[in-house]
């Protein structure tokens, strides 16, 4: 499995084919359609992230020594960017995870996506994910 | 008629560009972009006569005080309440309610009702709902029809001897739907409710007369009518300012203090504990005249004609679908296109330099009733035009082609 950073450099590249804003938004809009959606089990209030405007449901499970993360979102954008964060931490080690950052956004120009003033519940998501990487963690720490 | 273009130039917000668009700001329900007048009398506040306000003998502090009791006139006589001591400044809205809400904790009691609109943002349910758990108190909801607008029938139903108070919007911040506020008012006097009526959406479109209306209490912000943030007023009969105890304590508010006893200032001072916005109030009397000179009539006329023209616009949309559509409606045309997330729709408008609002708008009961997640919101303003309106259905077809 690659790393966190290979995967975020890949998704850099990937970007950077792009010049305008609207070839931005329609692949992550693509991205979005194509997100491995949660298990219906999971998308209840028990999992809900709630932003102010759109909201994001988000399972994990340990598997093998990595955290396997699914995610669905109401709003078809923050579901693209889901798409990305789920491509980066899932199946990744959890102490991977609770060590890596969210810049990648930043260079892929859609740093207003994880803004506090978007409101679309990605900022609470990530540290979400790695509230649930830090339990596996220490979890799995305790059970050696 | 009104020379628009000649209005629009006063806004130095206007005139720039975003993400390389020229700015469309339709985002007015929220908050309005202030005309120069407005900006520049914040300046020459603090420029020439900042001071603190009503204890200082020197001259700057008698400055200071001048203007912003020339304030307090300035709203009691553009809202013609008989006394400018029933003019409280405060914070904004959210304030004025939570005033009144904390006051009314001393009068309801166990059994007692207050009644309030399913349409309303939620600063006017949230405060009725902790003066309700305080007291024992409880809260009634007025529905609304598929159109939103008030069911009144339900609304006259609810009332009661138990009704103590009732508190409505004038227009809703959500859909643009106009109140029969003086109906409601009338009707909660006959059984003896005081009403409050939250006129965030309506004054900076229509006059408001609170004699004629009779309402007890009628709050503004200044902010929403071309005047800076952090001030606003809340407008209550002097019977009312009197019966209910202050909201905070502090210096400005009291006649005497003691440890074993303090005793209140008189009306207005007892509901304004601590220095307040001083540059704020100066300058909501610059946005009040400013206002004037245009004129309410004039604005709530052209604001009309522009509404029905982006309504008409927004219609050739194909599954443009209205929320909201009461037989009175002033300044919002709140909508979906299909089942598209307004959250999308509204990223999308903001790339091409349209600022609208998406969202629940702090209405979240109304978008329940509606069984929708937000709608997007174009709100207007005496400075737009039927080229902002234009941009943003231009702006509405490219996201609903990116987002299908």
């Amino acid at each position: 499995m690659a790393s966190i950073q290979d995967i975020q450099n890949d998704i850099i590249e990937e970007f950077d084919m792009f010049e305008e804003w609207m070839e931005k938004y329609e692949h992550i809009i693509e991205l979005g359609k194509t997100l491995p959606l949660i298990d219906a089990q999971y998308k209840k209030e028990e999992h809900i992230i709630k932003g102010c405007q759109s909201q994001v449901w988000l399972h994990a499970e340990f598997q093998n020594g990595n955290v396997i993360y699914t995610a669905d979102s109401d709003a078809i954008m923050t579901k693209g960017i889901i798409a990305l964060l789920v491509r980066t931490f899932s199946n990744q080690q959890p102490s991977k995870i609770v060590n890596a950052n969210t810049d990648f956004i930043d260079q892929i120009g859609l740093k207003e996506q994880l803004s506090p003033t978007r409101a679309n519940g990605l900022l609470s998501m990530v540290k979400q994910m790695k509230l649930y990487a830090l339990a596996f963690q220490s979890k799995n720490t305790n059970a050696c | 008629m009104l020379n628009i273009a000649k209005i629009r130039a006063q806004f130095p917000a206007l005139h720039q560009e975003v993400h390389g668009h020229p700015l469309v700001y339709l985002d007015n329900g929220a908050t309005t972009q202030k005309p120069q007048a407005v900006i520049d009398a914040i300046q020459q506040y603090y420029a020439e006569q900042n001071s603190n306000i009503h204890r200082g003998v020197h001259y700057l502090s008698q400055l200071a005080t001048d203007a912003y009791e020339a304030s307090r006139t300035c709203i009691q006589k553009h809202l013609n309440a008989q006394h400018s001591h029933e003019i409280i400044f405060t914070r904004g809205i959210t304030e004025a309610i939570n005033l009144v809400a904390h006051g009314f904790r001393s009068v309801l009691k166990i059994g007692d009702e207050i009644i309030v609109s399913t349409i309303e943002h939620h600063s006017n349910i949230v405060p009725w709902q902790m003066a309700c758990d305080a007291t024992g108190a409880k809260l009634q909801i007025i529905p609304m029809d598929e159109n939103g607008a008030l069911k009144m029938d339900a609304f006259h139903a609810l009332l009661s001897e138990k009704t103590k108070l009732v508190a409505v919007n004038h227009i809703s911040n959500a859909l643009g739907t106009i109140n029969p506020i003086k109906e409601m008012i009338d009707a909660a006097h006959q059984v003896g409710a005081a009403i409050l009526i939250d006129g965030a959406q309506a004054a900076p479109h229509l006059s408001i007369d609170v004699q004629e209306l009779d309402a007890d209490f009628y709050c503004i912000s200044g902010h929403k009518m071309y005047a800076p943030t952090g001030i606003g007023a809340l407008y209550g009969k002097e019977k009312w300012l009197n019966k209910i105890p202050p909201y905070q304590g502090g210096g400005e508010m009291i006649a005497t203090v003691s440890f074993e006893e303090t005793t209140y200032a008189d009306l207005p001072h007892k509901f304004e504990a601590g220095t307040p916005n001083i540059a704020g109030g100066v300058a909501f009397k610059t946005a009040i005249d400013w206002l004037n000179e245009i004129g309410l009539e004039n604005i709530a006329q052209y604001e009309s004609k522009l509404l029905q023209y982006a309504s008409e616009r927004l219609s050739e949309i194909d599954g443009f679908r209205l929320i909201g559509n009461a037989p009175q409606k002033a300044g919002v045309i709140s909508f979906m296109i299909n089942d598209l997330h307004p959250y999308d729709i509204g990223m999308i408008l903001d790339k091409l330099g349209i600022a609208v609002r998406t969202g629940h708008h702090c209405a979240q009961p109304v978008m329940d009733a509606f069984c929708i997640p937000g709608t997007v919101r174009a709100s207007l303003a005496i400075y737009n035009t039927k080229d902002d309106v234009d941009r943003l259905v231009e702006g509405v077809k490219k996201a609903k082609s990116m987002l299908s």
